[in-house]
C-alpha cells in the first residue's frame, strides 16, 4: 500500500477522527482557513462555533471533566491564541486533557511581526503540559497523535499544536497513530508495593483515620470512584473531598463529611485537624485546603497516592508516598488489606465516629431563614430537591460564593457530573463548561450555577447555545455584588466595598429574551419552586435570575492562613475567628 | 536570603535537543522562584539529538525535591540526576580571563597562572588571555589574584559535571 498523500489541513481532520474526537469547539480566522475548508469537506467531526475563543476552552473543559475524554479546540493565530490563555491555565490547574489546535503565520514569516503572528508556544509554554510547533507538513500527524497522548496520559492537562498556514497548505504523508513507547515522556501508573503494603498497615492501626479524596481520583477515571468506594467501605473510615473530588465518593453515603478546607464542613475540617492517619488520593493539599501549613493536621501520619510525583510533598511532608494512578493503587490497597485479613480496631473507630457525630450536630451549613429574602441556600436546596435521584444531572459553576454554596448544597453521587474552575477560579468558566457538557450529553439536564457578575465573563455564549439549541440552565444567584469579594471586604476590609457592587446590571430576563432563550425571575422565596419547575420544563435554553439576599455571607469560612479548628461558622459570635495574621491578609 | 538548611546541588539532565528544550528549563525555574547559579548545555549525543544540560542551584531539601520533580515531568526531558546527593562526582568550569599590564604585573600574572595551570591562548604586548580550568572555587580564587594585576575581561563556562566511577547518567 502506498503512504497516504494529504494535505497538512486534511492531516489535522483525519488525525483528529483516528483519535476518536467527535467534536471541535472552535473559531474560525486567517491562518486556520486551510483547516476550516477541510472540516467543510468531511462529515465525521461536529464544529461547535463558540462565540469567543476563552469560551471554545472552557467548553471544550466541560466536554472533558464531563465524559473522561480529551476536550479538542481550534483557533486561528495571534488574538485567537491569545484568548485562549486563561482557558489554557484553567485546564493545567484542574488538570483537565485539552488538545488546543492553533493557526500560525506561515514559517518563513514567524517572527518577522506578520499580520495576526503570536509567539504562541512562547506564551503557552507555562500555561500547557507540554506545546509543540509544527515545522513541516510530515510532522502534523504525528505530533497531533502525541498531543493526545500527553493531554490525556499521566496527570492530564492542556496541550497546544501550533500549525503554521504553509504546513497545512502542503502535502505531507500521513502517520497513523501507533502505540509507540514515547523516547522520554512515561508517567508511572503501578504503586510500589512495599508502600503500598506499609501503606495499609498504617491504615488497619488508625485509631483517628481519614480519606481525603481530590479530583486526582475523577481523573482516574469512574473505576477509581468505585474502588476508592468500595475501599472507605471496607475499613469503615469517614472520607471527605476537595472542591475538586466532589462525586468521587457518593455525597448520599454516611460516611461522607462533606467538602473540607476554607469552605468546608466543620466536622470535615475538624476530622482533618485531628485524625492520626490520612489517606489522601488524587489530592494536592492546595493552600485553600491546608489553612495554615504548621498547624495542618499536626498530629497525623499522612499517606499520599498521587501519579504526578511533583505533587508529593510539595506543600505538606508526607510519610508514605505512592506514586500511582489511583485507581491501581487502591486495587492493590484493597487486595493487601483482606490478604492481611486487617480490620479497623472497632473501639477506636467507633469513638472517633462518635466524636465526628458530635462536629455534625453542629450543623455548620445551617442559616437563618427569611419569608422576605430569597436566601441562596434555600434556593439551591429547593434546586437539590428537584434533582434528587436523577442520574443525568451536570452542574457547572461560576466563581465566587455561588459556587462555593453549590459546593455545600448539590450533592453529587457520581463523578464527572460536577464542573467547577478550582485551582485558577475563573469567573466565565461555568456558561461555557455546561455547553460543552450539554454538547457531550444532548439529553442531559446541564446546568450553571452562576453568579451576576460572573455570568457576563462569558455571556456571549447564550448565542452559542441558540445556534446549537443547547438546553442550557443559567441559575443566576443574584446578590448585585461580586459577593465573594463583598464578603472579604465585610470581614478583613473595615465593610469598604471598593468596587464590588454591579451597578447597572442587564434585565436578565430581557437578556435571555434577545437571545433567543427564556428568561425568568424570583424575588420572593414562595416564587423559587415554581421558577424551577418552569425551567426544568421548558426544552429551551434558560437564564433564571433569582434575586437573593444581598447580605448573605458563605460559611463555615476558614480565614486565609487560619488553622482548621479557627474555623468561622457564622455571623454571631459562635465559633468567631480573630482577625486575620498579617500572614493571612496576604494570601487569597 | 538564605535559609539556614539550604544546600547547594548540581544536577544533570539529560533532554532532546530540540528548539525551546533550554527555554521550558529556565522558564521553570524562573516561573516557580527556583535559584539559578549556573547553567549549562550542549549537545552530547548527535545520533540521538541529546543535550545535557547542567544545573547548579540552591534550596531547602523541599524545594529540591521540587526541582526535580518538575524537571522530570517536562516532556522532553529524558533523566534527571541530582549529582550532589548521588554519590561522589567531578565538577569543572572553564575561563578565559584576560589581563592588561605591563611591566612586574605582567610578569606577576604568568607567575601565578603557572601556579594555577593556565594557559597563555592569547598575548599581546599589552595582554595575555589565560585559560583555567577548574573547580569554580579555584577560579574565582585566580580571578581574584588577577584583579590587582589589571584584570579587564571574563568568561566562564559554567559547571559541567559528571559522577565518578563506570555509572553512566
Ligand atoms: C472561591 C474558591 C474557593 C475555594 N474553596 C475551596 C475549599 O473550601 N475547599 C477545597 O477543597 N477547594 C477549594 N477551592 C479549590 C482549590 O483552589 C483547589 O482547586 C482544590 O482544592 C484542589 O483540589 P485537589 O486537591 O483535589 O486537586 P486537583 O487540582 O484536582 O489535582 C488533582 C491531583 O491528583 C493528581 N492526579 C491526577 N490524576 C491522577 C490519577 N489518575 N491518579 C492519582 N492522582 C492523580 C494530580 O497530580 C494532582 O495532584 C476553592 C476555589 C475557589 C475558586
Ligand atoms: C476572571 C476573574 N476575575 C476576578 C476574579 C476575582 N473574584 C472572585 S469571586 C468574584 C466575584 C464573583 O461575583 P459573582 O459572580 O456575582 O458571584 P457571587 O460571589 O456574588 O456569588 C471575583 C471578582 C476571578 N475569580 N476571576
Ligand atoms: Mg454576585
Amino acid at each position: 500500500m502506498t503512504a497516504q498523500r494529504l494535505t497538512g489541513a486534511e492531516m489535522v481532520i483525519k488525525a483528529l477522527v483516528d483519535q476518536g474526537v467527535d467534536v471541535v469547539f472552535g473559531y474560525p480566522g486567517g491562518a486556520v482557513l486551510p483547516i476550516y475548508d477541510a472540516l467543510f469537506q468531511q462529515k465525521e467531526l461536529r464544529h461547535i462555533l463558540v462565540r469567543h475563543e476563552q469560551g471554545a476552552i472552557h467548553a471544550a473543559e466541560g466536554y472533558a471533566r464531563s465524559t473522561g475524554k480529551v476536550g479538542v479546540v481550534l483557533v486561528t493565530s495571534g488574538p485567537g491564541a491569545t484568548n485562549c490563555v486563561t482557558g489554557l491555565v484553567d485546564a493545567l490547574m484542574d488538570s483537565t486533557p485539552i488538545v488546543c489546535l492553533t493557526g500560525q503565520v506561515p514559517t518563513h514569516l514567524i517572527g518577522n511581526d506578520a499580520f495576526q503572528e503570536a509567539d504562541t508556544v512562547g506564551i503557552t509554554r507555562p500555561c500547557t503540559k507540554h506545546n509543540y510547533l509544527v515545522k513541516t507538513t510530515d510532522d502534523v500527524a504525528r505530533t497531533i497523535h502525541e498531543a493526545f497522548h500527553v493531554a490525556r496520559s499521566g496527570r492530564p492537562g492542556p496541550v497546544v499544536v501550533d500549525l503554521p498556514k504553509n504546513v497545512v497548505v502542503a502535502e505531507g504523508t500521513y502517520q497513523a497513530p501507533v502505540a509507540v513507547r514515547h523516547k522520554s515522556y512515561h508517567p508511572q501508573v503501578k504503586g510500589e508495593t512495599s508502600r503500598i503494603e506499609q501503606a495499609v498497615d498504617l491504615m488497619a492501626a488508625a485509631k483517628r483515620p481519614l480519606f481525603y479524596v481530590g479530583g486526582g481520583v475523577v481523573n482516574s477515571g469512574p473505576a477509581a470512584s468505585q474502588l476508592l468506594t468500595s475501599f472507605a467501605r471496607l475499613t469503615g473510615f469517614p472520607v471527605t473531598l476537595t472542591l475538586m473530588g466532589l462525586g468521587a465518593y457518593p455525597a448520599s453515603d454516611k460516611q461522607f463529611l462533606g467538602m473540607l478546607g476554607m469552605h468546608g464542613t466543620f466536622e470535615a475540617n475538624m476530622a482533618m485537624h485531628g485524625c492520626d492517619v490520612m489517606v489522601c488520593v488524587g489530592a494536592r493539599f492546595d493552600d485553600r485546603v491546608t489553612g495554615r501549613l504548621d498547624a495542618f493536621s499536626p498530629g497525623s501520619k499522612k499517606i499520599h497516592i498521587d501519579i504526578d510525583p511533583s505533587s508529593i510533598n510539595k506543600n505538606v511532608h508526607v510519610d508514605i508516598p505512592i506514586i500511582g494512578d489511583a485507581a491501581y493503587v487502591i486495587e492493590d490497597m484493597i487486595k493487601i488489606w483482606k490478604a492481611r485479613q486487617h480490620r479497623a480496631d472497632p473501639a477506636a473507630l467507633a469513638s472517633w465516629w462518635s466524636t465526628i457525630d458530635g462536629w455534625r450536630k453542629r450543623e455548620c451549613l445551617s442559616y437563618v431563614p427569611s419569608r422576605e429574602l430569597i436566601k441562596p441556600q434555600f434556593a439551591l436546596q429547593r434546586l437539590f430537591e428537584r434533582l434528587k435521584g436523577r442520574d443525568d444531572v451536570f452542574v457547572s459553576t461560576e466563581v465566587g460564593q455561588h459556587q462555593m454554596w453549590a459546593a455545600q448544597f448539590l450533592r453529587f453521587d457520581k463523578p464527572n457530573r460536577w464542573l467547577t474552575s478550582g485551582g485558577l477560579g475563573t469567573m466565565g468558566y461555568g456558561l461555557p463548561a455546561a455547553m460543552g457538557a450539554q454538547v457531550a450529553h444532548p439529553k442531559a439536564l446541564c446546568i450553571d450555577v452562576a453568579g451576576e457578575a460572573s455570568i457576563l465573563m462569558n455571556i456571549q455564549e447564550m448565542s452559542t447555545l441558540a445556534q446549537y439549541r443547547l438546553p442550557v440552565k443559567v441559575f443566576i444567584l443574584n446578590n448585585r455584588y461580586m459577593g465573594m469579594v463583598r464578603q472579604w471586604q465585610e470581614f478583613f476590609f473595615g465593610g469598604r466595598y471598593s468596587e464590588s457592587y454591579m451597578d447597572s446590571l442587564p434585565d436578565f430576563v430581557k437578556l435571555a429574551d434577545a437571545f433567543g432563550a427564556v428568561g425568568l425571575r424570583a424575588s420572593k422565596p414562595d416564587e423559587v419552586d415554581g421558577l424551577i419547575d418552569e425551567m426544568l420544563r421548558v426544552d429551551r435554553a434558560v437564564i433564571a435570575d433569582v434575586m437573593v439576599d444581598p447580605a448573605e455571607n458563605c460559611y463555615p469560612m476558614i480565614p486565609a492562613g487560619a488553622a482548621h479548628n479557627e474555623i468561622k461558622l457564622g455571623p454571631d459570635g459562635d465559633g468567631n475567628a480573630s482577625p486575620p495574621s498579617d500572614e493571612g491578609m496576604i494570601l487569597v | 536570603m538564605t535559609l539556614a538548611n539550604e544546600g547547594r546541588h548540581t544536577i544533570a539532565v539529560l533532554v532532546d535537543n530540540e528548539p525551546g528544550v533550554l527555554a521550558r528549563v529556565i522558564g521553570l525555574f524562573s516561573g516557580r522562584g527556583y535559584n539559578i547559579d549556573s547553567l549549562t548545555v550542549a549537545e552530547v549525543d548527535a545520533e540521538r539529538m541529546l543535550s545535557r544540560i547542567t544545573v547548579v542551584t540552591r534550596g531547602t531539601p523541599m524545594i529540591i525535591e521540587q526541582i526535580k520533580a518538575q524537571l522530570r515531568r517536562l516532556v522532553p526531558v529524558h533523566r534527571v540526576s541530582d549529582l550532589t546527593v548521588e554519590g561522589p562526582h567531578v565538577e569543572r568550569e572553564l575561563a578565559l580571563i584576560k589581563v592588561a599590564a605591563s611591566g612586574d604585573k605582567r610578569v606577576e600574572s604568568l607567575r601565578i597562572a603557572d601556579i594555577f595551570r593556565a594557559r597563555v591562548v592569547d598575548s599581546t604586548t599589552s595582554s595575555f588571555v589565560f585559560e583555567v580550568t577548574g573547580t569554580s572555587e579555584k577560579l574565582g580564587a585566580f580571578i581574584n589574584l588577577m584583579r590587582p594585576l589589571g584584570l579587564v575581561d571574563v568568561s566562564r563556562t559554567g559547571v559541567v559535571a559528571i559522577s565518578r566511577g563506570p555509572k553512566a547518567i
